[in-house]
């Protein structure tokens, strides 16, 4: 039936496709297998009445924080009751019933209830956790303040403690030690896990977690000492009563410092933690949800701005004939291919790093940390550039949609929307860079002083060896063949060395002319963040080069090879100056590349509908007019258009209380 | 009471502030007016705009027509007229939340493209608010490509009227503002029918809605076309025609006329229809893009002199996050740029008062230049600010999301001028469309219109700089934009040439040209901005106190351009690794330099904290308590959501059986 009812340009596009679009869903998904659960999930939630409710777009933010937690509430009694445990199942469940919505419950079920797992001891487990697994407790996570953001030691909060009573007294004592920004704590939490500085015996001990009850059971007033409240509205996140938390002296008890690591007993006597290595891991694993985010959310967009770019005519290509489809358009092409191919890429990406630190985490129970540094800093790099360049993305599909882009009714805003501050939270996105350059300064410090590196920054041993060489830069130029992922592979390696000396060198520079560390680094960090850029690129180009060859069927890999290459070109068009300056690639390489970057969008255009067919989403996950698999746009828009809040009466209320009246006087 | 890290900023200005907006306005006297406007409207508590972050789409709805209409009344009692001095400021200082924005483009397409009697009979009407217009072209399928357009008008010899049709879904008009609830009237576009032969797309005035209960007119499918990005206070609506009758008369026929027999004559030159276009194209830049890059800039540069993050030297205070290079990496181009802009902007007001005395003596001659240079100036200005703006937003972190900061609601309006008046792409592909032609009329030999005689004098060769500080010379960095520009452009039109030489149709391979002639329009244009940003500096020697700060945003505007497109430049040779390694040095220290002075640089903009509605940009710099109380008048924070009796309770309590 659908067939029948679809779009002619849609249909045409999909029969002309090259390749089984289940089968390249199937890899991206990690198996038929798991497709076929996905889709299983999936219709457990498109199918149940209860999930089903208005347009959010046309709800006020009360009312869609409102259809959030009445679904977030069912969400947690179904998720029980069909027997979905497995974290990736629970969050493609918790994803279709949200649409890829931000929901109050986030921070309950993704921070606090992990946090007891992982620090509180058996005891605070027997009194918190299962209240919480019930959702009697709701609790969020309290750490940032409304003056302190990425710097952990800035935290103002304080908890001192009082042998006396054997309580924690919890202060904010500025404004800007208010706890701010934090998830479900602006109306939904009864519960905070709270940082903030431990005194004890007159000195203080760090930043230490504690459990403070925030709403009195039963009425969900704030309690005494407690000022709590919503920060307002927000760039997206409309779903979520993101909060602010003030406490002037509110006494908790001694046993509600989470004490699995770090402790202070009755007297006052502080007890240090063994290791925090393992804090690590948390935040590896969170960043690489994010770099799985920044590839589903630029897929989203894609598919959106690519289907609706099909179905959509325009202008005149050639005298006489009816308007083409702006698909057609070299510039279109240009603007929403590379970006395609780059979702593919981060998508291979995101999957390279959860096997990773799957692999690792297996490690750490056994005792083996010694990857951990490596994959915290290129994490941390990783979440940046995706995230950095999925943003980007994402107004670029929007804007490719011209004018109905801009309207809610493409979707292409929410996404953006709701996924642009993924480039502040989780640590800013300039900071993770400076973190991932100091693990590459690093590296390049040791080969310099003669030892290897492993892992991703190798390719960093053979500087010193080139550097022997009398020659110029330019002349050890390597061969690159541009019709050759792997050779583009090392080009891009090339590059990454090449900045990260530069930036090194440059550090080096400041500290000879005897600035303190710190200044040096400041005076650097732009060329550092360069260095990172370098790196992550190559680490991206290189794994998605790998991945072709782990590819069976012969239709499928072509058409990847193609994307592999449109992203590996792409990427050196957009930064020749490195390339040339390095040189790595002669004047005459670059035309060729951009050259070579032209025709691969003539080619990929053919596949291209296809592509976007194969991430798979469902219409209502979608959530775009623009975006319909069908391709029925115009009409559909007309209907939404219809349900605006603005036309619920045929004469607005505006024309009685002003226009009548101002008329009336003229 | 003022913060003391913004106080410290303000009293090491290198140059003074006062005179620096005075220049800014073209003078202290319009100073004096603007600021005069500014005050009377912020005093006025219709406008005011503290409650916008929380108001809903018809709220904000209401409000504009609220203000729309007190506005006249204001205006009155001022003694501002439309054509005085004040008009200019009164919208900004209204940051354009306002409605009936369409009604004043109603009346000026009825001035241009109106007889005299039409505009006799019209233009009472709309001045007194009897009637209220808007303009619909845009349709549901169709945007930019006006031949495309299907709404029809049918003449009907035996009535003598036009009968306005919407054939398909796709040819429902869309977008135009005010047309969603407000306006009684708008102006349609539609191909016009004569016999059976179709003319082309003509304007009508069509009434929508009734004089007396403001309900739709018969034949007339009119509404909103709901929630958008932002522009929540204006009513963009649809309107779908079932032959719709109107009058002969109402086809607007100052350029051409269907006679009673239905006989079709035009006068004058079709040329000058494309002289509005380009006159409203010039006269959003400011209000609609620069302003709004101002804004921004100054909001996050006064943060981020609050903010204090992180150490940079051990065992002192946090620093100031404006302390740190890659915080001054992003802020202070866009600075530069903000300024870059507002030059360019007078640029084109130059080139438009040239323009349109010439068309006053019938010489049209100068309209291709003007034409291209307001499409790419307007797409590279949009294009440069709305990325400009989101990274100032970025640049706040956590902060920044919020409502509360402003900084949002800047972002999402900004980006639809990319769309808006021509869409950016379309837009570049015009300015080299026009490159083009003068590229190969100047390798004929043939005259050039002035902003593009360089392409007749190409100079091949290489930078002559020789140390970081020769890159601080604008002869230096004005002639390596000049080089690229020119690079690009005859490159591309060579391109183009042996396509078709080799046999390829010409639409064809214009089409497999276009991402590079984009390219070569938007290096010309980054070139014109950069050399019209150095000649103003150049003319600037009577006033010594701001030549200086001037010509460091100028050498930042310029060596961010190089050090950001490096490989245009090093392409070919023309700037050696070693000369773009000095660019970088030149570039970083002076981001330095201008760091000391970037709070009094965004002061001189002069923007209120009204006009800001920003918790974080104050010029108190008392951001935190800001933020704090204003967000406790969130309605979140106000009204008893009924969430918690609905949904939390029955959760918290009831609930535990059935988990």
């Amino acid at each position: 039936a659908g067939a029948a009812m679809m779009n002619a340009d849609l249909r045409r596009e999909r029969a002309a496709a090259t390749f089984q679009t289940e089968l390249l869903t199937h890899i991206l998904d990690g198996g038929a297998e798991r497709t076929r659960r996905r889709k299983e999930i999936e219709a457990l939630v498109l199918n149940d009445p209860d999930f089903q409710h208005e347009d959010l777009n046309f709800l006020s933010r009360s009312q869609r924080y409102e259809q959030a937690i009445r679904k977030s509430a069912l969400m947690v009694m179904k998720l029980r009751e069909y027997g979905i445990a497995d974290p990736e199942e629970i969050f493609w469940f918790k994803s279709f019933v949200h649409r890829g919505r931000p929901e109050p419950l986030d921070l309950h079920l993704g921070m606090f209830l992990p946090t007891l797992l992982t620090q509180a001891t058996p005891e605070q487990q027997d009194r918190f956790f299962m209240p919480a697994w019930n959702l009697e407790i709701i609790g969020t996570y309290a750490q940032t303040e409304m003056g302190h953001g990425t710097h952990l030691r800035g935290l103002e909060t304080t908890a001192t403690y009082d042998p006396a009573t054997q309580e924690f007294i919890l202060n904010s004592p500025t404004v800007t030690s208010i706890k701010w920004w934090p998830g479900g704590l602006g109306k939904t939490s009864n519960h905070a896990i709270v940082l903030a500085q431990l005194y004890t015996q007159g000195q203080c001990k760090g930043l230490h977690a504690f459990i403070v009850p925030i709403r009195q059971l039963g009425t969900h007033e704030p309690l005494p000492g407690i000022t709590v409240g919503d920060i307002g509205p927000k760039f997206g996140y409309d779903e979520m009563d993101n909060g602010y938390l003030k406490m002037d002296n509110f006494r908790i008890p001694r046993e509600n410092m989470l004490m699995k690591y770090a402790q202070v007993e009755p007297d006052g006597t502080y007890v240090k933690p063994l290791s925090d290595k393992l804090t690590y891991g948390t935040m590896v694993f969170i960043r690489s949800l994010i770099v799985g985010d920044s590839a589903h959310s630029l897929s989203r967009a894609c598919t959106i701005a690519i289907r609706y770019s099909a179905v959509r005519h325009q202008s005149e290509l050639k005298p006489g004939e009816p308007e083409p489809q702006i698909l057609d358009y070299q510039t279109q092409q240009y603007k929403l291919f590379p970006l395609l191919a780059t979702a593919y890429a981060f998508h291979f990406v995101g999957a390279y790093i959860k096997d990773t630190y799957r692999r690792i985490s297996g490690d750490i129970n056994e005792g083996d940390l010694s990857e951990l540094p490596e994959l915290h800093a290129l994490t941390a790099g990783l979440k940046a550039f995706t995230s950095w360049t999925a943003n980007a993305g994402i107004e670029e599909c929007r804007m490719a949609c011209g004018g109905h882009g801009y309207s809610r009714c493409s979707g292409i805003p929410d996404i953006y929307v709701t996924f642009t501050p993924s480039c502040t939270y989780e640590g800013e996105n300039t900071v993770m860079m400076l973190q991932t350059a100091r693990f590459l300064v690093k590296s390049y410090t040791q080969v310099s002083s003669g030892q290897r590196v492993t892992g991703m920054v190798s390719y960093l041993n053979d500087l010193p060896r080139q550097r022997i060489q009398p020659q110029q830069v330019a002349a050890r130029s390597v061969t690159v063949r541009i019709n050759d992922p792997l050779s583009l592979v090392e080009a891009y390696k090339a590059r990454a060395a090449r900045l990260v000396e530069a930036a090194a060198k440059n550090l080096q520079a400041e500290l000879n002319h005897r600035r303190s560390k710190e200044d040096a680094w400041n005076r650097t960090s732009v060329d550092l963040v360069r260095a990172s850029e370098a790196h992550c690129h190559y680490v991206i180009v290189k794994l998605f080069a790998a991945k072709l060859s782990e590819i069976s069927n012969a239709a499928v890999r072509a058409v990847l090879t193609e994307l592999c290459l449109l992203y590996a070109l792409y990427g050196i068009s957009k930064n020749t100056g490195d390339f040339l300056q390095a040189g790595i690639l002669t004047d005459a390489q670059i035309t060729q590349v951009y050259q070579r970057v032209k025709e691969l969008l003539a080619v990929i255009r053919r596949n291209a509908v296809a592509l976007v067919d194969s991430f798979d989403f469902h219409d209502v996950h979608l959530g775009s007019v623009l975006g319909r698999y069908d391709g029925n746009v115009y009409e559909n828009m007309f209907e939404w258009a219809k349900k605006s809040p603005l036309n619920q009466k045929e004469v607005h209320e505006s024309f009685h209380k002003h226009l009548k009246p101002m008329q009336a006087k003229l | 009471s003022m913060n003391p890290d913004l106080a410290s900023e303000r009293q090491t200005a290198s140059f003074s502030v006062e005179k620096l907006t005075a220049w800014l306005d073209g003078g202290a006297e319009h100073t004096q007016i603007r600021r005069a406007v500014v005050e009377a409207i912020e005093s006025d508590p219709v406008f005011s705009r503290e409650n916008q972050y929380f108001q809903s789409q018809n709220e904000r709805y209401e409000a504009a027509v609220r203000k729309g209409v007190h506005l006249q009344k204001k205006m009155h009692e001022m003694g501002w007229t439309e054509n005085g001095p004040e008009s200019k400021y009164i919208y900004r200082a209204l940051s354009g939340d306002v409605a009936f924005s369409l009604h004043r483009v109603f009346k000026r397409s009825i001035w241009v493209l109106g007889s005299d009697k039409q505009i006799a009979k019209w233009i009472p009407l709309a001045s007194q608010y009897q009637v209220i217009g808007t303009y619909a072209q845009t349709e549901l399928g169709h945007g930019t490509y006006l031949q495309g357009l299907e709404t029809t008008a049918v003449f009907d010899v035996t009535t003598q009227e036009f009968i306005l049709h919407t054939p398909t879904i796709s040819a429902m008009k869309w977008w135009p503002g005010d047309m969603g609830r407000s306006a009684t009237h708008t102006v349609v576009f539609a191909q016009l029918y004569i016999h059976g032969k179709c003319y082309g797309v003509h304007p009508f005035i069509v009434q929508i809605r009734s004089l007396q209960d403001h309900s739709l007119c018969p034949g007339i499918t009119a509404g909103d076309i709901g929630p958008k990005m932002s522009f929540e206070h204006a009513d963009n609506g649809y309107l779908m025609l079932q032959k719709v009758r109107v009058p002969r008369e109402n086809m607007l026929n100052k350029f051409c006329e269907v006679q009673p027999d239905g006989t079709y004559v035009t006068r004058g030159s079709e040329k000058i229809n494309y002289f509005p276009m380009t006159t409203v194209r010039i006269s959003i830049i400011l209000d609609e893009v620069i302003i709004p890059l101002m804004k921004a800039c100054t909001i996050a540069i006064r943060y981020s002199v609050v903010r204090r993050q992180s150490k940079l030297k051990p065992g002192e205070q946090e620093a100031k996050i404006l302390d740190y290079q890659t915080q001054q990496e992003k802020l202070l181009p866009q600075l530069a740029a903000a300024y870059a802009f507002l030059l360019i902007n007078n640029y084109l007001q130059e080139l438009l008062d040239r323009a349109y005395k010439e068309i006053q003596r019938k010489n049209f001659d100068t309209l291709p230049e003007l034409h291209a240079c307001s499409s790419g100036f307007k797409a590279m200005v949009t294009q440069y600010s709305t990325s400009a703006v989101e990274i100032c937003l970025r640049a706040c972190g956590g902060h920044g999301y919020s409502l509360l900061s402003g900084l949002p609601s800047l972002y999402t309006r900004i980006l639809a001028s990319c769309i808006y008046e021509g869409e950016n792409t379309i837009l570049f592909l015009q300015t080299a469309r026009f490159l083009m032609k003068c590229f190969m009329a100047a390798s004929a030999g043939q005259p050039i219109p002035p902003s593009v005689t360089y392409l007749a004098a190409v100079k091949p060769g290489k930078c002559p700089a020789k140390s970081k500080l020769d890159f601080l010379s604008p002869d230096i960095y004005t002639e390596a934009y000049q080089h690229a520009a020119v690079r690009l452009i005859s490159s591309t039109a060579a391109k183009l040439q042996d396509l078709i030489q080799s046999g390829v149709k010409k639409y064809d391979a214009w089409n497999q040209c276009t991402v590079q002639l984009v390219q070569a329009a938007k290096a010309h244009c980054h070139y014109i901005s950069v050399e019209n940003f150095a000649e103003t500096v150049e003319k600037l020697e009577t006033k010594p106190g701001i030549q200086k700060i001037m010509k460091h945003l100028c050498d930042l505007f310029a060596l961010h351009g190089i050090f950001s497109n490096a490989g245009l430049f090093l392409h070919d040779g023309y700037l050696s690794g070693a000369q773009m390694d000095m660019v970088t040095a030149s570039y970083l220290d002076l981001l330095a330099v201008i760091r000391r002075d970037a709070v009094p640089l965004v002061d001189a903009f002069d923007f209120t904290d009204k006009s800001l509605n920003s918790a974080l940009g104050s010029y108190d710099g008392h951001v935190y308590q800001r933020l704090y109380e204003w967000a406790q008048k969130s309605p979140t924070n106000k009204q008893i959501s009924p969430a918690y009796e609905k949904y939390l309770k029955p959760l918290l309590h009831n609930s535990l059986s059935k988990l």
